[in-house]
């Protein structure tokens, strides 16, 4: 018996995973989720991806990155030039395939020199690095410019959305686990501590960076795939701040966090919709509070986890019984 | 000839506004390791003070920079009196994320109040409006004005910094803040006079940005903010002539490129010099290097 409850625990994670595919694809077909509601879904994958790829480079690493859009504009630019020429499955994924690969190569090109850089050099680097992707897409032919590209065929769907958004959060926290993950957050405990330890912390650095780029073009792959149209401005500077926004609201080195972070800021943008020019003082105006009242984000380095859902049942039915 | 002579001309008027916004970034830098997001917005505010006080009060260009200059400073004290001092003790990511926060709230608070079109400011007239011709050069009155502004700001600040009590307060602090702190300095007032500073030579920048070259609106602030920050790296941050040095480079630069080059590329050159400095010399021209304590 207990060993089949043993088999249930390892494979709830699995369970939980498939229940919420099952339920919103439901919800979905029966209308309950109109086409507004699909689009902030999208918005929450791709952010989701976006963000905990971003994590794995600021929250685990400690590398402070502001150029995650432009690694996101290569991973949808490629996408879009493949789509508009080959307008199938098999090309909306080798799309997606090419856009990672190219986005992960430009992180490691930009990533080598400027990693052995510390701190906000690397930040300002990064955002550079974002502005000149952006200037270039703004003035080759194959992108068409500031106009954008506009009737990418639609394939990104749920199924798409929900599949890549597991596999990120299963590889990047699987990464974490191992001994290369480790090394990683060594290095944002202390470089000199984990140089010192024969860390190689440059490589490791630069690991991380491309792992993260890589991602950031598949969230890009799938952004393009899905509304239809993108130009140099959806980008921009702001992009890669929403980004890091999640990324910190949620905590630095949580991807639970990033995760609810996330939804977190799409549901309050569907809420501040109606009141579209007080939008972006409320967002600002949380975001200050935020920081200043709870510095760490909402998780900290904390993970959600069916553990804490336990002990905190426990200690609410513990605390019922000692009344 | 001519024309390369027209250009750095060009460029050292712009390079004026640059070098002004970068000082503000630089020793903001300097003094709590801040990049200060929301500088390049206390400088579009400056242009908005300026361009109301020129119409609505029909006041010259003297006293509307004058009144831009002042109610900027007490913008930027209070910016860092709500939103970084509570922060002292935080991470640094923390404070960095507020700065943005703070940059797009006075972003969209400014177009919430004014509206989101672009606003033109008044013309200059009589003796502000004249051009002068010397051979192909043309200089305009309003480049003059520019630096001759910016020389006078500079020179303020210089002695400022150099010659007087908080000024010797200011740079014991950006040195060693714990040290000074011992040494019987107020660091919190230190730190909101280097903002006041720092937002007096924004404002000015959002005035004297705002006469050459006619139209202003609510986000301006964001691209020359940001290059103002490669500036400040290029000169060496913390360190206030390299700020000025640097200003001047990449207004220098950028008129080049858009001269003689293609102006869709001006952006990117900037950023790719930025990347390169960071590369080859990552404590700026005039940055020394600091060995790493454990």
């Amino acid at each position: 018996m207990k060993k089949i409850w043993n088999k249930v625990t390892a494979m709830r994670k699995w369970v939980f995973i498939l229940l919420t595919f099952a339920l919103v694809q439901l919800l979905a077909q029966v209308g309950i989720i109109n086409d507004y509601l699909q689009a902030t879904i999208a918005t929450i994958c791709i952010n989701i991806i976006l963000a905990v790829s971003l994590n794995l480079i600021t929250g685990f690493t400690g590398q402070f990155s502001l150029g995650h859009a432009g690694f996101m504009s290569i991973g949808a630019y490629s996408c879009a030039i493949v789509l508009l020429r080959l307008p199938t499955i098999g090309g909306f994924l080798l799309g997606l395939l090419l856009g990672a690969v190219l986005a992960s190569l430009i992180g490691f090109l930009v990533g080598l020199p400027t990693l052995r850089l510390r701190g906000d050099y690397l930040a300002i680097a990064t955002l550079g690095m974002s502005e000149i992707i952006r200037v270039v897409f703004i003035n080759i032919k194959i992108t068409n410019g500031a106009a954008g590209l506009s009737g990418i065929p639609r394939f990104t769907n749920w199924f798409f959305l929900y599949l890549f958004v597991v596999s990120t959060i299963v590889l990047i926290s699987n990464f974490l686990k191992s001994s290369h993950g480790r090394a990683c957050i060594s290095i944002r405990e202390d470089e000199i501590a984990a140089e010192a330890m024969g860390i190689n912390t440059t490589r490791y650095k630069v690991m991380s960076f491309t792992m993260g780029a890589f991602f950031a073009g598949i969230a890009g792959g799938l952004y393009a795939a899905y509304f239809y149209y993108i130009d140099p401005g959806t980008f921009d500077f702001l992009k890669s701040i929403d980004v890091l926004v999640i990324v910190v609201l949620g905590g630095l080195g949580s991807i639970s966090g990033s995760i609810l972070a996330a939804i977190l800021l799409a549901l309050i943008s569907v809420v501040l919709q109606d009141i579209s020019e007080l939008q972006m003082i409320v967002y600002s105006l949380i975001l200050i509070i935020i920081m200043i009242f709870r510095p760490q984000g909402l998780m900290g380095s904390k993970e959600l986890s069916f553990k804490m859902f336990r002990d905190l049942g426990k200690s609410l039915a513990f605390r019922k019984e000692s009344e | 000839m001519d024309q390369l002579i027209q250009q750095i001309i060009n460029g050292i008027s712009l390079g004026s506004i640059y070098a002004l916004i970068a000082l503000g970034y630089t020793m903001v830098y300097g003094i709590i390791k801040l990049i200060n997001f929301a500088h390049g917005d206390i400088y579009m505010l400056g242009a908005y003070i300026g361009y109301f006080c020129m119409t609505t009060l029909k006041l010259g260009f003297l006293p509307s920079l004058f009144i831009a200059i002042i109610l900027c400073m007490i913008v930027g004290i209070c910016i860092e009196k709500i939103a970084y001092k509570p922060l002292r003790n935080a991470t640094r990511i923390a404070v960095l994320i507020t700065a943005i926060g703070v940059s797009l709230f006075l972003q969209y608070g400014t177009m919430f109040f004014v509206g989101a079109n672009v606003r033109t400011y008044p013309p200059l007239t009589g003796l502000m409006a004249k051009r002068f011709k010397y051979g192909h050069t043309l200089i305009s009155m309003h480049q003059i004005i520019i630096v001759i502004t910016t020389i006078v700001l500079m020179t303020a600040l210089q002695v400022i910094v150099k010659n007087t009590r908080i000024g010797k307060a200011m740079r014991a602090v950006s040195l060693d803040k714990d040290a000074a702190q011992l040494m019987g300095i107020n660091v919190d007032s230190t730190i909101s006079f280097t903002f006041a500073l720092g937002s007096a030579l924004a404002g000015a920048a959002g005035v004297l940005v705002g006469i050459y070259y006619n139209s202003i609106n609510p986000l301006m602030g964001t691209m020359p903010g940001l290059k103002a920050f490669v500036a400040a790296v290029l000169g060496g941050i913390g360190i206030i002539p390299g700020a000025m040095m640097g200003g001047y480079l990449i207004g220098i630069i950028e008129v080049f490129v858009s001269g003689y080059g293609s102006s869709m590329y001006r952006d990117a050159v900037v950023f790719a010099i930025l990347i390169l400095i960071l590369i080859l010399k990552p404590s700026g021209i005039m940055g020394k290097n600091i060995g790493e304590k454990v």
